[in-house]
């Protein structure tokens, strides 16, 4: 009897979980504004105050999508191209990674001979890219869809291997036994078992390639939100950028969630 | 000639001798139990009979021919069921069933696929993944695969373990039917001919090796484990369990199995 009486009383003065979670996030907002807020008023004068910024980031986000010609076109648009270049940039370096990733993961010599080239190659930047994807393709679009698929496919490579490489012996005897053909094989036991392996792939690579956009699209100019950030540098409106770095983190943020409900999906099931 | 010809096999994993000379020869439509103490290297044999791994020294013969990895006319019950987790039940069996009979009909091979999820009591959770069911009803799809691909010999280890004892006893019949080729079933009868399949089964319930089998293989205690004893279990065929129980001939293999495996092969004390 004593506990169900107590029970609803402890109950009564705890914060619901959505609640507290939501003003943790709150807090942390006020904390970075403050900061900045600080920061812009002694070290760095020359940065933009956050109120300022919020009113540009407000005005850009109530029309996003007004088209004034190559020069002045609303943030969504610009993200929009931007999103379009990483999808396509993405999409060819999964292409590439994810066969390859199966092979590599499949056979030790592969990996062996292949191993030290993915890691020599791995960590150089998307600016070094740059120039090689223009002499390749003599076009700064398609230089800029080029770098992106080099440095987000990496992830996706690595990962879709360790997938591959640490199947269960028991699920290869039960192929081997029940003579699966290699068809089989790859649809009933290598990409079930390494698909949560790929679509951690997939999130990690997508992070970077939307990381590298802002890098590619100022050197290939034109449009896309990294375009548009140097734009509005050279321009000397530094409201927008700092708005824009805003824009940039929160679809940077949407993509990773979207993933990540993947990954989460499919590791239930 | 025998079906299948085990002469002087060694395993060693590195250092271990798991294994020494085992020898032991099946007749084809013969079943015969392996027996011995947890660890003493029965799953081991087992997977070399399968082809899944290679004697260390000595050869394996099936019909007069060595050996070649594995192959659909040896189905396995592996010990820990090997379901594919992503698949369901019905997948599970079906994916075997439609590599090994790959010249069937598709409506043959639905046909197969379900007639054997009946026998083994699983048409109703079919559609169940192997992580939402029970041990007993991993094992019963797993027998359901092996016994759906028809092959020569079946290789099965400690198959029942998991299993309540009425159920057990349910599937012990299937499996002497299937064995038998008495199946109720036309369809399933014309298919699989009317020779009688070869059984190897691992076990550690004696009653189940004698009521199923022609013999009984007593293994030695490992390291260097073989087949010691042989004993024949020369019960008539159809049996009759709850006579067998009863019968002087049930009691004596019993007494004799036990004295075996607890005082000859006693597990020697670490
Ligand atoms: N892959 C392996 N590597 C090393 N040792 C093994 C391996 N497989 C089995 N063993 C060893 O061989 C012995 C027999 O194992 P196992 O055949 O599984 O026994 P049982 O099936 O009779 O319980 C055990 O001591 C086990 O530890
Ligand atoms: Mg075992």
């Amino acid at each position: 009897m004593e506990r169900i009486v107590r029970k609803p009383a402890s109950r009564g003065l705890a914060v619901p979980k959505p609640l507290l979670t939501g003003l943790n996030a709150l807090t942390g907002f006020f904390v970075l504004l403050l900061a900045w807020h600080v920061l812009s008023h002694t070290v760095a004068p020359k940065v933009p105050e956050p109120s300022k910024t919020l009113g540009i980031f407000w005005q850009m986000f109530i029309n996003p999508f007004y088209d004034n010609g190559p020069n002045d076109k609303g943030i969504g648009l610009q993200l929009w191209l931007s999103l379009e270049r990483v999808f396509v940039g993405f999409g060819l370096g999964a292409l590439i990674a994810v066969p390859l990733g199966i092979l590599i993961g499949a056979s030790e010599g592969l990996r062996a001979m292949l191993n030290p080239v993915i890691q020599m190659l791995r960590p150089v930047s998307p600016l070094a890219w740059f120039p090689v994807g223009l002499a390749a393709f003599q076009a700064s679009e398609q230089a800029a869809i080029f770098v992106i698929a080099i440095c987000s496919l990496w992830p996706t490579l690595i990962n879709t291997a360790l997938g591959v490489g640490s199947i269960p012996q028991d699920y290869r005897n039960v192929a081997r036994v029940y003579a699966f053909s290699p068809w089989t094989y790859l649809t009933c036991v290598v990409l079930p078992h390494s698909l949560l392996y790929v679509l951690t792939g997939f999130r990690l690579g997508m992070g970077i390639a939307w990381m590298v956009i802002v890098a590619a699209e100022m050197l290939a100019g034109g449009t896309g939100v990294g375009f548009f950030v140097w734009d509005s540098y050279n321009s000397g409106q530094l409201e927008y950028v700092m708005a824009s770095i805003l824009f940039i983190g929160l679809v940077g943020w949407a993509l990773d969630s979207a993933l990540g409900w993947l990954v989460r999906r499919f590791s239930h099931g | 000639m025998a079906f299948l010809q085990i002469s002087s096999v060694h395993k060693r994993f590195g250092s271990y001798a798991a294994l020494e000379n085992v020898n032991l020869s099946v007749q084809q439509g013969e079943v015969i139990a392996l027996i011995g103490h947890s660890g003493c290297g029965k799953s081991t044999l087992l997977s070399m009979i399968a082809g899944l791994s290679q004697p260390t020294q000595g050869e394996i013969l099936l019909e007069g021919r060595p050996l070649k990895g594995p192959g659909p006319e040896r189905g396995v019950v592996f010990q820990n069921y090997s379901l594919l987790p992503w698949l369901s039940v019905y997948q599970n069996v079906k994916v075997a069933v439609a590599s090994v009979h790959r010249e069937r009909t598709d409506d043959e091979k639905a046909r197969i696929t379900e007639k054997f999820l009946q026998i083994v009591g699983l048409w109703a959770h079919r559609h169940k993944k192997p992580g939402e069911i029970s041990g007993g009803m991993k094992q019963r799809t797993a027998l359901a695969r092996a016994l759906a691909t028809n092959p020569k010999l079946l290789l099965l280890d400690e198959p029942f373990g998991a299993l309540d004892a009425l159920t057990r006893a349910n599937l012990q019949d299937e499996l002497l039917r299937v064995w038998d080729s008495t199946l109720e079933d036309s369809f399933l009868r014309a298919i699989w001919g009317g020779e009688r399949k070869t059984i190897l089964l691992v076990t550690h319930d004696i009653e189940e090796a004698i009521y199923l089998c022609d013999r009984i293989a007593v293994m030695s205690n490992g390291p260097a484990a073989s087949i010691g004893k042989v004993v024949e279990v020369p019960l008539p065929r159809p049996r009759d369990r709850r006579q067998m129980l009863e019968s002087r001939a049930y009691v004596e293999i019993k007494e004799e199995l036990l004295h075996l495996l607890t005082v000859v092969y006693a597990k020697k004390a670490a």
